[in-house]
């Protein structure tokens, strides 16, 4: 199942630029406009392009299912985990200015927004990812 | 006979919310309760305190970071329930 080689050629021209532009979008969260479930979005629909021209047994190769489903865990895994340091030097919650870093406290904070939205990405990637190729695969023998 | 009673539920329900929406606050009041809180001050300080120029990120990941870890938390089950309906494969 591939598809024809004009399409094949513009996916293979487009997906780094649409991949940076993703990365883009979910480093720029706090400064400019932007955000994790934006670029993660931005991100999976690069790897949901891959699947259409290339075929998903070949993208099924490249991007395993269980590298998505861990990285589902992994970014919300990010997110709790800084929430739950926060409580470790004393403040609530997500409490992000007890944080000890050698900055002021709005860098500080903005730092942890920052790797908050990273965390939001990675888990908006792989689900959307993993959303379409699970509803996408055929069943053996189909 | 049943698809009479749905019609006459459907009716009732939008007939009360089109009555309690007429005491709703006007589209973009500024005296509304929602602008009037809390809102204020993540406007005049929200910038300063979390060093984000970006208002909408500010509020969305640090002012209530825990509604969105919530938000992801929904994303997540859905990935994991669609993940447990149609998988096949590999066992993960």
């Amino acid at each position: 199942m591939r598809e024809n080689v004009v399409i094949r050629t513009v996916t293979r021209l487009a997906v780094p630029f649409i991949l940076v532009f993703g990365l883009y979008i979910i480093l720029h969260g706090s400064s400019r406009a932007g955000g994790g479930f934006q670029g993660g979005v931005i991100v999976a629909s690069a790897f949901i392009l891959i699947g259409i021209a290339f075929g998903l047994d070949e993208t099924q190769r490249r991007i395993r299912e269980k590298v998505r489903t861990i990285a589902s865990i992994l970014g919300i895994s990010i997110f709790i985990g800084i929430g739950l340091l926060c409580i470790l030097f004393g403040a609530n919650f997500l409490g992000y200015a007890a944080i000890p870093l050698p900055l002021d406290t709005p860098w500080v904070r903005g730092l942890m927004m920052e790797a908050v939205e990273i965390g939001i990405g990675i888990t908006v990637m792989a689900v959307m990812t993993s959303i379409f190729y699970d509803v996408a695969t055929k069943e053996e023998g189909e | 006979m049943k698809r009479w009673a749905a019609l006459l539920t459907v009716i009732v329900v939008g007939a009360l919310l089109l009555w309690a929406e007429g005491d709703m606050p006007a589209f973009g009041d500024p005296d509304a309760p929602a602008h009037a809180h809390v809102a204020p001050r993540y406007i005049e300080e929200g910038a300063e305190e979390t060093g984000a120029a970006n208002l909408v990120s500010a509020i969305l990941a640090d002012f209530r970071s825990f509604d969105t870890l919530g938000e992801i938390t929904v994303i997540f089950t859905a990935g994991v329930s669609v993940i447990l309906l149609l998988r096949r494969g590999e066992r993960l």
